[in-house]
């Protein structure tokens, strides 16, 4: 592994990865491999996940073939220095800042979404002339198997490598120096993988959760606009991912008169999606193993809890199924309220006003991101200034994922640093200033020994007093 | 827990908590989120420099014998242009930003919003004590955050000036200066922030990078390194050489991040450059450069035993061509010169920061560039050249914070280009909007109408649906017809 790794360096020491080509090539190369292979990598996510190739495409094939495409028609005016604007006494001179690759980065990747979040951070990298060392998580082994065989085939072994293993490789690559770490996944490990970079002074992304609660405040507007609002959040809680997804809806806030209507709307929706009962379970994904089932299990296991449940709570461990449950009040400082849940579990807490969800909201960690359903535009302008989170996305759900434009990352707990379109080029490049000097004119008061003229030349100069130079120059001339 | 009518004379963990508390508890009552409470806050700012330049100029003189050109342009002056430029551009840099959106979410409007980030821990250094202490206060301030700044026991003459002046001239419920050494930085250190930002050494650098870690804490560290300095022949050498002295000895006595560490040169012009900085030197600074009332001391007998450690190794004693001298009981050093030191001495294997200029030759500039790079990567890079080959070379090839061609150390003042580090030189980057941005969350918003729900959103789903979302996600009008009309395969 050490060997790789050492690879990679050489390989970026002796420019491989700089020209602009070469960034282009490995692109269209990536592009290719998706292209070439989308029915095995829907395969291999209906293997790990039980993914429907719908989801699949949506969230993860179609998400990264954009992501490339975008990217390949900006990389030349991404890599191109920027002008910055230089003042007159620094003349002649200019002023520019130059995107330049960090080096050679590690990434690390979540199981959820085993492609996306291990091929966009990539993208990015390659796009800002990187080399990589891709670490994939090993909870979605069929993945991470396609991943390891096709990536050599079609991509600079040279530059780009992938790793299989566990924690245990993990850790042994946090030992080692890297220019740059990229990092979704949980905060305990994203403290170590912090922890580690910290040795090395090396700088990193962490890309967390949280639990992202949807304010639900249109219900009592038209009987439609309260079916989308049910259509978006139950697309927003089990459509990536049956849950398991840092930016799925957490929790539900709603003013206690709505929540039986809301919990009706609900029902209706998740059962024409996914049908009437665990049995008839369709279009959804499966929890992604049996250490995540038992935990989401034992979350339904405080009786207060159980209690709570409205609809749904059936379980199969055999085939790794929870079925989309909803539960009502469940007690606030249970396990199910206080952590991120990840899964198929949707608690709805009630409000006398909804404007307190705010208050709510700001009494848990700063979640990636906060979905709000209304129309209010002031209480909209509230929720923005008086809530911190990644993001805000007003009346939907999950979409804000796929607007290139828009910075993806976190805050407080849920991470720093983001990417996604140029913020991925950004986040793995460093962006270095550069000022050229011309030699002439000379500024003589800049040199010692100094004396009250010169103390004065140079206060009028940085208050950039050109007339009061002037005049200087001119009083001093004379005498 | 103590209460808050007894004073404690020890600041521990729990006067951090309190600190930390009830700088959180003005935050969250939106006192720093007020626009009106920033620009108070700097113009507060500036009059406490207009009201007390003297004073200022009196304690950066006793802790660093700082002559009062440097404090009154390099810590004051820029100082007041840095607020000046807050002033004038908050209101832009606090506007939202509008962001595209495409095909994929329409219809839909999108921004990114800035938010502080909430309390910030600013811990400075000791060379530059006031304008390293208050610039990053500046950002934080006009991106509305509540803020620590715990400055250099170091240079205590100036820490104790800071924590009085603030005190007087600013709001205590929201900015508080900690004075104090390891522990009272370790009990601030445990403490969770929502920014941290280091300016000194890599060592500590770490530490505070593993404590941020544990709170899951940002941070931006302005480290250092040993920033080269590449000479070309055909320039014009004496204003290569007063400018290479000016961010050398110019500098706190070569006492900075950014000051030149060494020069490399061919070998075929090295002595033509030693003996235009004698003559430069020696104008500069006099005869008896000891005696200049010009030049910064060494800051305290650890920084001068450490440099004395560099100079006086076997290997390296032997290659001083100019200057040497010291005075041990006023803690300076004259501006040294040495030619060709061994690549594995000491004093070309730590950041020099002290008046020692060591140069080394090679056959051709282009060799420089390597030699550059196989180090770490510095603060800053400096080359001196007329061939714009060289320069487009320079460019390319060298990792550094920022680069300067034809001169030293000026890209500071230049508050429309990012400072700070790569690699071991740092993190992050800050000076004018990028203090602004370095402070506060950029937060993305998304804005849907109810209109426009597409079906092909939801579940069950179908082949048709499938063909449909490629042709969305595509963005190609054409597809997404063509898939409405059954004309794509799925």
């Amino acid at each position: 592994m050490e060997k790789s790794i050492a690879e990679l360096r050489e390989t970026f020491k002796n420019g491989g990865t700089k020209s602009i080509s070469w960034r282009q090539s490995q692109l269209k190369a990536l592009l290719q491999l998706i292209n070439q292979n989308e029915d095995s990598i829907f395969k291999a996510l209906d293997q790990d996940l039980g993914k429907s190739p719908v989801e699949s495409y949506r969230d993860e094939v179609g998400v990264l073939k954009k992501s490339v495409t975008y990217t390949l028609s900006c990389l030349e005016k991404w890599v191109a220095p920027k002008k910055a604007e230089v003042p007159l006494l620094f003349f002649p001179a200019k002023a520019e800042v130059m995107p330049q690759p960090l080096g050679v980065v590690l990434i690390f990747s979540s199981w959820n979404f085993p492609f996306t979040l291990a091929l966009d951070p990539l993208i990015g990298a390659i796009s800002a002339g990187n080399t990589v060392l891709l670490k994939p998580s090993d909870l979605a082994p069929a993945c991470i198997s396609f991943l390891v065989e096709t990536i050599p085939k079609y991509l600079d072994n040279k530059a780009i490598k992938v790793v299989a293993g566990g924690a245990d490789i993990g850790e042994r690559l946090l030992q080692l120096k890297w220019d740059k770490i990229f990092y979704t996944g949980s905060p305990r490990v994203g403290r170590l993988v912090m922890a580690a970079a910290a040795k090395h002074l090396t700088p990193v992304t962490l890309e967390l959760g949280g639990k992202c609660p949807a304010i639900v405040d249109t219900l009592s507007t038209t009987p439609s606009k309260a079916k989308v609002t049910a259509k978006r959040i139950v697309g927003g809680k089990w459509g990536p991912c049956n849950g398991q997804a840092c930016i799925a809806i957490d929790y539900l806030l709603v003013e206690e008169k709505l929540a039986s209507a809301l919990i009706e709307l609900l029902k209706k929706t998740i059962k024409r999606f996914y049908g009437e009962n665990i049995k008839s379970l369709k279009s959804i994904s499966r929890i992604v193993n049996e250490h995540q089932f038992q935990r989401l299990v034992n979350l339904l296991k405080d009786p207060n809890v159980a209690d709570s449940i409205v609809y749904g709570g059936s379980v199969d461990e055999e085939k790794l199924v929870i079925e989309p449950t909803i539960l009502l009040d469940p007690p606030l400082d249970s396990e199910i309220m206080s952590e991120e849940i990840f899964g198929p579990l949707l608690p709805i807490i009630t409000l006398k006003n909804i404007e307190e969800s705010i208050n709510f909201i700001n009494s848990k960690s700063n979640p990636l991101v906060i979905y709000a359903f209304t129309e209010d535009e002031t209480f909209k302008k509230r929720i923005l200034s008086e809530t911190s989170s990644g993001t805000v996305t007003f009346n939907d759900s999950m979409v804000q994922f796929l607007c290139d434009s828009l910075p993806f990352g976190g805050v407080g707990q849920s991470g720093f640093g983001r990417y996604h379109g140029k913020y991925s080029f950004d986040t793995f490049s460093h962006e270095k200033s550069i000022l050229h000097r011309g030699f002439y004119p000379e500024i003589e008061p800049r040199y010692p020994p100094w004396t009250d003229f010169k103390l004065l030349f140079i206060k009028l100069a940085y208050e950039f007093d050109y007339f009061g130079l002037i005049l200087l120059l001119l009083w001093f001339k004379r005498s | 827990m103590a209460s808050e009518v007894e004073k404690k004379a020890v600041f521990d963990i729990d006067s951090a908590k309190e600190v930390v508390q009830e700088l959180r508890a003005s935050f969250v009552a939106g006192k720093t989120k007020d626009y009106e409470w920033r620009r108070t806050q700097l113009k507060a700012m500036l009059k406490m420099m207009d009201e007390n330049e003297p004073q200022i100029v009196a304690a950066l003189r006793d802790d660093l014998s700082k002559p009062e050109l440097e404090s009154s342009i390099y810590e004051i002056a820029m100082l007041k242009n840095s607020c000046k430029l807050a002033l004038k551009k908050m209101k832009h840099w606090v506007m939202p930003e509008k962001a595209k959106t495409s095909l994929a979410t329409f219809p839909s409007s999108a921004e990114i919003v800035s938010e502080p980030l909430g309390v910030v821990l600013v811990i400075s250094a000791w060379n530059y004590p006031l304008l390293l202490s208050l610039d990053p206060v500046i950002g934080a301030i006009a991106a509305g955050n509540a803020i620590v700044l715990k400055p250099s026991e170091i240079s205590p003459a100036t820490a104790s000036l800071l924590a009085k002046l603030v005190a007087n001239y600013m709001d205590s419920s929201c900015i508080k200066v900690v004075e104090g050494a390891v522990p009272e930085t370790t009990a601030l250190l445990e403490q969770k922030w929502d920014k941290i930002m280091y300016t000194g050494n890599g060592r500590i650098g770490r530490i505070v990078m593993a404590a941020a870690a544990k709170h899951l804490t940002p941070v931006v560290l302005e480290l250092g390194g040993k920033c080269p300095v590449i000479v070309d022949s055909g320039i014009n050498l004496q204003v290569a050489t007063r400018r290479i002295i000016a961010g050398k000895w110019g500098c706190n006595n070569g006492q900075a991040c950014i000051s030149p560490d060494y020069i490399i040169t061919t070998k075929d012009y090295a002595v033509e450059l030693v003996d235009s900085f004698k003559c430069e030197l020696e104008r500069f600074y006099g005869k008896n450069p000891l005696e200049s009332k010009d030049l910064s001391r060494v800051v305290n007998s650890n920084h001068f035993a450490r440099l004395l450690k560099l100079l006086d190794e076997d290997k390296v004693s032997s290659k001083i061509v100019y200057g040497g001298e010291r005075d041990k009981s006023n803690l300076k050093i004259a501006p040294t010169i040495l030619l060709d030191v061994p690549q594995d001495s000491l004093i070309m294997n730590e950041e020099i920061f002290g008046p020692l200029l060591p140069i080394i030759m090679i056959d051709k500039v282009e060799d420089s560039f390597d030699l550059i790079n196989s180090g770490t990567k510095p603060l800053a890079a400096y080359m001196f050249t007329n061939n714009k080959k060289l320069k487009e070379k320079f460019v390319e090839k060298v990792s550094a914070g920022g680069l300067v061609i034809n001169d030293t150390t000026v890209h500071l003042a230049e508050p429309t280009l990012p400072f700070g580090g790569v690699g071991d030189s740092g993190m992050g980057a800050y000076h004018g909007k990028f203090s602004f941005d370095t402070f506060s969350h950029k937060k993305a918003v998304l804005y849907r109408s109810f209109a426009g729900d597409a079906p092909l959103r939801y579940p069950p789903y179908t082949n048709g649906k499938l063909r449909l979302l490629k042709a969305l996600l595509g963005g190609s009008i054409l597809g997404i017809i063509r898939a409405l009309m059954g004309w794509s395969k799925a």
